[in-house]
């Protein structure tokens, strides 16, 4: 089959994503072969369990870069391969290359849509742009300098049929385990971090602002005790005024020392604020807890696969990455046979106990996320009847204290006017 | 006892005999008939403003400008009169007035009537936190009280008709009469005597005097608390204002977090918008009524507190001559003693009359200042607590 003149264009004419790299550093893959995603397909057909269900196919096309360099134009090679198998590919590169940023996929499901319609995994919009992220993702990994080498990326692009065998054959799945989440997980839990982590930021200005208020409050009620004072000295040498100075006097006094039980009153707000403030607390604990316990997933997990290399070592004699014991071995000579079975048969212990704890863990990380967030539902559901509830009560407080006000000073103004 | 008698009662007409006979540095003419004086004065005693009719001046002090000279810089005011008078020969005038102006008809109007209770003007430099001297805000308080000291002046008995007024109102040009009439010279030989007077010292001050220059005392130390307390207050509110203007904030910051309770958050916040609003309205209730009519009445007491003086001063006078001529020293001349004998009548008497009407003039703004801070402050209350209700 034969690419559209016009992606064939597109191509050439766009720059490699590495495009620098390419000429200079010379990324393997990628000059030895033209690669892309020419087309998209709906395919039916049984699935694992034996269900009927429909599924999109990518055709990738490949081609000898010697032979267009040439100025010949050869019919493209070509498969078709589903999502999944992207995804082992990309899995298998993860595990087998834990110290590159392996390039991302494009969106498994319609995720953040916009509009209800386009969540559909069929939507041939939503199928355009996964087939042009899957030719993003391929030009990236042939592009890379490590990666680009690794033959089950070459065999992907190549070989149709069996590939997957090939794949489970290297044994990557055995270092997969949990290493990576789900991304609905992923965001679960991101959410819960971010908003326990605001919760705390607001509560705790909220209540520090208040105070300051409050603080600010007391003196101005204070410093109109002194008028009490003041008129009543005043109100002694006066005749007409005398009486409606000194009552005056009193009502401030009796104003400034009204903000006591206003602002005692206020403290149990603010109390109500502080439960919330600590809860945001209680919260990031359970953050951290699914934290801590991914890290120890993981601990376990390299613990497992640094095991499995050691028994492949020990089977094989093949050391494939580097040990101080290889170095020894090569230094001093090997050991005898009898001493290497011992060894064999501890590590194959060791390993059991190992895949016990990793799947443990899983369980527990899992299980953790998903009890986590119905905690969470609650939480927030309690929280928000809580604090609907002392926000009331805070304007029912803020009336109240206006009425004294009212009052106060209505009764002053009374004075005054019978001066 | 905690109240104490000040007023004094005084037969008005007589009053107005005696300021008739005695030849007075204002050659301004004096009111037809005693008995029309008799009404518009005691209209005057009413608790209530004079109606309309009674009022004769309408002046306005506005439109302050800048004048640049080649020696300084300075504020001219423009002064518009209305009178029915009919010592004036218009009924409307418009002229221009710097601060150096008022200073001279003030001093003019002390210097002839030495025991009225002139009204005070705004003080010459402000001492705490003016940096410009034509600071916009410092101008509006100046103008305001300006217009304020012509009015009360307009509204006094005596005073308002003053040559020095009249010529204050009406000439295009002041500089030329500010040279006429009693100068530096007689106005520096009066407090040479006065000193001389004052060491020498009183005999004996009649008893309502003694009452009165207590009363002065206990006053302006009161008044001055109050204005003290006033500026405290004010001080108080802003920085509470500031904190206010911060803390609305954090409970809208907090809704954008939040959904359900994204609502009542933003209903608090709200509130407390509408709270430093009515903060606001309130700090300028307090600046620029009840502050600038408690720092009037500072200013009266030292005036008030001039008057006893001066009013001293003339006793001491005549006391110094009487003995004089009692000891038949020096040859003192008994006509002059008796020209200082009623001088010193006429003091006490005129300053008896101004004191009541001056009381009724305090009671009167003060009051008036302190009602309309009460009223503020039940309105503030009112419209949060308004606030509050509907946030619900």
């Amino acid at each position: 089959r034969m690419a559209e003149d016009g992606k064939e264009d597109n191509f050439l004419m766009k720059p490699c994503l590495c495009g620098i790299k390419m000429v200079e550093e010379g990324c393997t893959l990628l000059r030895r072969m033209e690669i892309c995603v020419a087309e998209a397909e709906k395919r039916s057909g049984k699935n694992a369990v034996n269900m009927q269900e429909t599924f999109t196919v990518y055709l990738i096309e490949t081609r000898p870069m010697d032979a267009l360099n040439e100025g010949r134009n050869p019919a493209p090679d070509s498969l078709w391969r589903r999502y999944s198998e992207f995804e082992l590919l990309r899995n298998y590169l993860i595990v087998t290359y834990p110290y590159i940023v392996v390039p991302p996929l494009p969106e498994k499901r319609a995720e953040f849509v916009w509009h209800k319609l386009s969540a559909d995994n069929m939507d041939p919009d939503f199928v355009e742009r996964r087939r042009v992220g899957l030719e993003n993702f391929l030009l990236r990994v042939a592009s890379h300098p490590v990666l680009s080498n690794d033959k089950i990326l070459y065999h992907f692009l190549t070989e149709e049929h069996g590939w997957k065998e090939v794949v489970y054959e290297t044994g990557f799945q055995a270092k997969v385990l949990q290493i990576f989440t789900s991304a609905k997980e992923v965001i679960r839990f991101m959410e819960m971090k971010h908003y326990s982590d605001e919760l705390q930021s607001h509560t705790s200005q909220l209540l520090r602002a208040r105070a300051r208020v409050a603080d600010r409050l007391y003196g101005v009620y204070k410093v109109h005790g002194n008028y009490g004072r003041v008129f009543s000295e005043w109100s002694a040498i006066e005749k007409e005024m005398g009486d409606g100075l000194q009552s005056a006097g009193h009502h401030m006094d009796a104003y400034a020392a009204s903000i006591d039980d206003i602002l005692e009153e206020e403290e149990h707000y603010a109390d109500q604020l502080k439960e919330y403030l600590f809860y945001a607390e209680a919260l990031r604990a359970v953050c951290r807890k699914h934290e801590l316990t991914q890290f120890e997933l993981e601990m376990a997990s390299q613990d497992l696969i640094s095991k499995k290399q050691q028994r492949e070592e020990l089977a094989t004699g093949i050391v494939r990455t580097f040990s101080f014991k290889g170095m020894t071995n090569k230094l001093f000579g090997q050991e005898a046979p009898e001493q290497r079975e011992a060894r064999l048969k501890l590590l194959e212990e060791l390993i059991a106990e190992g895949e016990d704890t990793v799947k443990e863990k899983t369980v527990e990380c899992e299980e953790h996320v998903e009890r986590a967030w119905v905690d969470m539902q609650r939480f927030k559901e309690q929280k928000d009847k809580d604090l609907r509830e002392a926000l009331i009560n805070y304007a029912v407080m803020q009336i109240s204290m206006c009425k004294k006000g009212i009052q106060v000073w209505g009764n002053a103004k009374e004075c005054f006017l019978k001066m | 006892s905690r109240r104490q008698m000040l007023v004094v009662d005084v037969p008005v007409l007589g009053v107005f005999s005696l300021v008739q006979n005695t030849s007075l540095a204002d050659g301004g003419p004096m009111p037809n008939s005693p008995s029309s004086l008799v009404n518009q004065y005691r209209l005057e005693e009413e608790e209530e403003q004079p109606g309309a009719d009674a009022k004769d001046f309408f002046i306005t002090v506005d439109n302050p400008e800048s004048h640049v000279t080649a020696i300084e810089t300075f504020i001219m005011y423009r002064v518009v009169t209305k009178t029915t008078r009919s010592e004036f020969d218009s009924s409307e005038y418009e002229v221009r007035r710097r601060y150096q102006d008022f200073l001279w008809l003030r001093g003019r109007l002390e210097e002839s009537h030495p025991t009225l209770i002139v009204h005070p003007l705004p003080e010459k430099f402000v001492m705490k936190g003016m940096v410009e001297r034509f600071n916009d805000g410092f101008i509006e308080t100046r103008r305001k009280a300006l217009h304020r000291f012509l009015n009360k002046i307009s509204e006094h008995p005596v005073l308002s008709y003053s040559q020095h007024f009249k010529v204050f109102l009406t000439a295009q040009e002041l500089t030329s009469h500010r040279k006429q009439g009693p100068g530096f010279l007689s106005r520096m030989g009066e407090t040479v005597r006065a000193v001389a007077n004052s060491v020498r010292g009183l005999r004996s001050r009649p008893e309502e005097f003694s009452v009165m220059q207590e009363y002065v005392d206990h006053f302006s130390t009161k008044i001055c608390s109050v204005d003290k307390v006033t500026q405290r207050i004010i001080k108080e509110q802003r920085e509470y204002l500031d904190e206010l203007r911060q803390y609305g904030p954090t409970y809208t910051q907090w809704a954008e977090l939040e959904e359900d309770l994204a609502e009542p958050l933003k209903g608090v916040a709200d509130c407390v918008e509408r709270c430093s609003q009515e903060t606001e309205e309130q700090i300028q209730q307090l600046s620029e009524v009840l502050v600038p009519a408690l720092h009037e009445y500072v200013l009266c007491a030292e005036t008030l507190k001039a008057v006893m003086r001066r009013r001293d001063n003339i006793q001491a006078e005549f006391e110094a001559k009487n003995e004089a001529l009692a000891s038949r020293k020096a040859d003192q001349d008994a006509e002059e003693v008796d020209g200082l004998a009623e001088r010193v009548e006429v003091a006490n008497t005129t300053l008896k009359e101004d004191w009541s009407r001056w009381q009724k003039a305090m009671r009167t703004d003060l009051r008036s200042a302190l009602i309309s801070t009460t009223e503020k402050n039940v309105d503030y209350y009112e419209k949060v607590s308004l606030a509050m209700v509907c946030s619900q």
